[in-house]
């Protein structure tokens, strides 16, 4: 169910809800007191350390630990042999064993041969040196088209590929096609006055966030465990876990600690299973911390894409049909999230004749991982693109074209519902009201503004929500996402909103697995829809009892007790007959009414709203160069309702500057030797200060209905627009248009090199 | 495995520790001290989450041999409020929600600190290149512009 069936009250004066408190646990981390994945220790912890391969594909001929495991000070080594099949024939949970620790081959530059846990950093870094892997290396492939020759050396052994009619007889490394769309193309290609078509490519890049991958485990000899772990989602760490160790989940409890971004990119495992098993040979608690070249190398990136795309329209700018053809490689499993890609792609649009088709392909790359609004980003680059050539080619203002265009309620989306209230067109008339598209471009060479618009789905999911009333009438509220940008703020605004308390009043904490039921991962701007409209819920309910428990002192029937501002009113008939209940005062007395007081929510919450935004960026090309300056950007996105505008704001300024990264230079670069060449911050180059400008945000407010308070999730669409948007100001910059990203110095000089030409 | 003492000052305590000839000073405050306010992003100087500061000269930590702190004075993020008085640069981190994740922002506090004491009065574009050294994947470095910007305004009225 998606909340208690109220809808959103039309025009509700909310009075926490939409106020900017200082966060809760914003002392902590101004004053170096948070404490991280790597900031924890345990009595008596080893050092673990992985031994990676240097091969983009090889098989493995033996390895011998015997050296390694002599060195004084070394307590445990283990390789696949210590990590059984356990997995009963399940696909998924194998590709998930495969990447932990390689098995008879290794599958990319990186993958983890063994590992070692000692009594200090250095001698577990010197134990890894004594392993001997016998390799046979393995023809590699890295890019996607190369990929999908018909003679390219086929990884993990090639697939049958599923979702093609005939079903092919011979293996390759295409895992699945898949397809999406509805009316005619064909017809509305031939309707069209002008017709668009280009082909796109796209390099992986890394969610980059700052703390890299860290975790301590405790193993003991009864199969009973503990981690601290930097995580995304720590239910989904104990279930992994258990699974790949043989244990009962109940065995392990898992604590999510502070965690220093993870934009998607926590929300798989690499070392935990690793950390586990250590501890459990050596019988000692293990910590582990990768890293940076081992977060570059062996987490996961996105993909890397090809795109063909074809979109027809007529003269005043509406289109007839759109057509695009999707090749993903996501690492050697597939799981490159292309059908998400292939859903988005043209989401933004309510078109009569639609097609995406979606190529998952097996590279010699590390598996991909999501990276908020994972795939969008990359198609919707391909989208804004040819939108925005087709606008200028029929002269047509881009803002006008896309309103022209865009998708409304009770549109047919392109991957198949229908769209209830949404906020695209908002965002764009709301464009047009904003002093930058009122400003033109500041004077200057070469300069051009560009505008692309973005969605996402969101999601909701397994959530519980547990909140007490303490004997002093104030709230401790246990929710089981860790907090990645605010959200203990955010639950508190909600959960003193609901109560009618003050914002003070309500200590949030992130429970851990052995404290609170299922929580699905920290994914899919999930947290502040599904933990909030949970936390609403969890307060109503601890209402009631409070209202109970004011009848009961008062001696007159539940039903004729309401509840105002942290009190219980007597109301009806025996209204004004007795002085309201304060929480504290219903707490006091609670051991004579009932016993503790307590409200909790559990739920599949399956009623997220979609998001839209549009972005304006302002660009200066250094002609010379090739280099890209961003000048000024806007950002506009529906939030359903703003809980906390602030970390809203930083969520549309982080998800922008991301993005422009992304569009400008970010990229996995990868040698013949199918080796990562830039697994560090100097030669993956992320934005600085110095490269961006103030980032402008307007928020919008259309009420998501599937919220008690219309709150739609907010952080993953402000990363889909920028590599279009920056595109169509480089091309309105400088009459070139790019159709590979990042548009690099290197890359766009060779392109306006072309166009001299 | 012979270790080296190291008799140093940090944030205003003297201070002894014994540590590895090649260990990072990032190395001795985290695991031999217990100041883990001072992160790691990357060990390769690229990030800024490791800055602290040696006789009030900003450097980053993972880059920085321990021995080196023998007779020196380390600044840390640990040693930045003055009991439970914030810095104004920590106050207005808050003010402005200029953190998200968090983890990069006791390296923020300490290179804009020692921005503010180089240069009091800094333009945006000065704030922009001297936190270039820093990191942080989450804000897009708005909020942050804006809390160094006030921080500035109020410690030159102060």
């Amino acid at each position: 169910m998606a909340h208690d069936g109220k809808p959103v009250a039309a025009g509700r004066k909310f009075d926490s809800v939409g106020t900017r408190p200082l966060r809760p646990d914003g002392i902590d981390k101004v004053t170096g007191r948070a404490r991280y994945g790597a900031d924890m220790n345990m009595p008596g912890q080893l050092i673990g350390k992985v031994l990676r391969s240097p091969h983009a594909h090889a098989l493995i001929k033996s390895i011998d630990t015997s050296a390694a495991e002599k060195l004084p000070g070394v307590r445990a080594v283990i390789t696949a042999r210590d990590l059984p099949d356990l997995t009963g024939g399940d696909q998924g949970q194998m590709d998930t064993l495969v990447n932990t620790m390689a098995r008879e081959r290794t599958l990319y530059d990186g993958h983890a041969v063994a590992a070692v846990a000692a009594s200090s950093a250095s001698i577990a870094q010197a134990a890894l040196k004594l392993i001997e892997v016998v390799y046979e290396v393995l023809p590699h492939v890295t890019d996607v088209d190369e990929a999908m020759k018909p003679d390219a050396p086929l990884v993990n052994g090639g697939v049958i590929t599923n979702g093609v009619t005939p079903k092919p007889t011979k293996k390759s490394n295409v895992l699945i096609r898949h397809e999406f769309g509805h009316g005619n193309i064909a017809k509305g290609f031939a309707d069209a006055d002008i017709v668009v078509e280009r082909s796109f490519k796209t390099e992986a890049t890394h969610q980059g966030y700052i703390e890299p991958h860290a975790c301590v485990a405790n193993l003991g000899a009864d199969g009973t465990g503990d981690m601290w772990v930097c995580t995304q989602g720590h239910y989904n760490v104990r279930a992994v876990c258990a699974a790949m160790l043989g244990l009962e989940q109940s065995k392990l409890r898992i604590t999510a600690s502070e965690i220093g971004g993870g934009f998607g990119g926590k929300t798989m495992l690499f070392i935990e299973p690793l950390a586990f098993a250590l501890s459990r040979k050596a019988n000692r608690p293990v910590k582990m911390v990768m890293s940076r070249e081992e977060v570059f190398r062996a987490t996961g990136p996105t993909a890397s894409s090809s795109m063909w795309m074809k979109v027809g329209a007529k003269k005043d700018g509406r289109v007839t049909a759109a057509h695009a053809v999707i090749k993903f490689q996501g690492g050697p499993f597939g799981g490159s999230l292309v059908d998400m890609g292939a859903m988005a792609c043209f989401a933004c649009y309510d078109l009569p004749n639609v097609k995406t088709e979606g190529y998952d392909v097996f590279c010699n790359r590390p598996r991909a991982a999501a990276y908020r609004a994972p795939s969008a980003p990359i198609v919707t680059f391909a989208t804004e693109s040819v939108m925005q050539e087709i606008a200028d080619k029929l002269g047509l203002d881009p803002v006008d074209m896309r309103l022209k265009n865009a998708a409304k309620e009770g549109t047919k989306s392109s991957y198949g519902p229908t769209y209830g209230p949404i906020g695209l067109k908002a965002t764009l008339e709301a464009v047009k009201e904003t002093p930058h598209w009122k400003t033109p471009v500041a004077p200057g060479k070469h300069r051009g503004r560009g505008v692309a618009c973005g969605f996402w789905f969101n999601f909701g999911g397994n959530t519980s929500v547990s909140m007490a009333i303490n004997a002093d009438g104030t709230v401790a509220l246990a929710y089981g996402n860790p907090d990645i940008g605010g959200s203990r703020a955010s639950m508190s605004l909600m959960a003193a909103e609901e109560l009618g308390i003050p914002y003070e009043k309500v200590r949030c904490i992130v429970a851990d697995t052995a404290s609170l039921g299922y929580n699905d991962t920290t994914d899919g701007s999930r947290v502040t829809f599904a933990a909030g409209l949970s936390t609403i819920n969890a307060a109503r309910n601890a209402i009631k009892v409070m209202c109970a428990r004011a009848a009961k002192t008062w001696g007159i029937s539940e039903d004729a007790v309401t509840w105002e501002k942290g009190h219980a009113k007597p109301a009806g008939a025996n209204a004004g007959k007795f002085e309201p209940l304060s929480m504290a005062q219903i707490a006091a007395t609670a051991q004579n009414t009932g016993g503790p007081i307590a409200g909790h929510f559990e739920t599949f919450a399956d009623s997220a709203g979609v998001s839209f935004g549009t972005h304006i960026a302002d660009v200066e090309v250094d002609e010379e160069t090739g280099k890209v300056t961003v000048l000024r950007y806007t950002v506009l996105q529906d939030a359903g309702k703003a809980i906390h505008p602030s970390y809203v704001e930083g969520q549309y300024q982080g998800g922008a500057a991301q993005g422009i990264g992304w569009a400008l230079n970010e990229e996995y670069i990868y040698g013949k030797d199918g080796r990562l060449q830039n697994a560090g911050f100097l030669d993956y180059r992320i934005p600085v200060a110095s490269d961006l400008p103030m980032i402008e945000t307007v928020i919008l407010e259309i009420p998501n209905p599937g919220h008690p308070y219309g709150v739609r999730g907010v952080g993953e669409t402000p990363i889909v627009p920028p590599l279009g948007a920056i595109a169509n100001a480089i091309a309105a910059a400088t009459g070139v248009r790019m159709g590979d990203i990042p548009m690099s110095p290197p890359k766009l000089l060779k392109a306006l090199e072309g166009r001299a030409r | 495995m012979s270790h080296v003492h190291v008799t140093t000052t940090i944030n205003g305590d003297p201070t002894e520790f014994l540590c590895e000839a090649d260990e990072t000073l990032l190395d001795a405050l985290r695991d031999r001290l217990n100041l883990t306010g001072t992160k790691e992003g990357c060990g390769s100087g690229d990030c800024g989450a490791c800055s602290v500061t040696i006789d009030g000269r900003l450097v980053c930590s993972c880059l920085t041999l321990a021995a080196e702190a023998q007779g020196r004075s380390i600044g840390t993020i640990e040693g930045m409020a003055k009991g439970d008085k914030l810095h104004p640069l920590q106050q207005k981190f808050l003010d402005h929600a200029a953190l998200q994740c968090g983890v990069c922002t006791p390296g923020f506090l300490v290179a804009a600190d020692a921005l503010l004491k180089h240069n009091p009065d800094p333009t945006e574009t000065e704030i922009r290149y001297w936190l270039a050294g820093n990191l942080c994947r989450c804000t897009g470095y708005d909020k942050i512009v804006k809390a160094v910007t006030e921080a500035a305004a109020d410690l030159r009225r102060a």
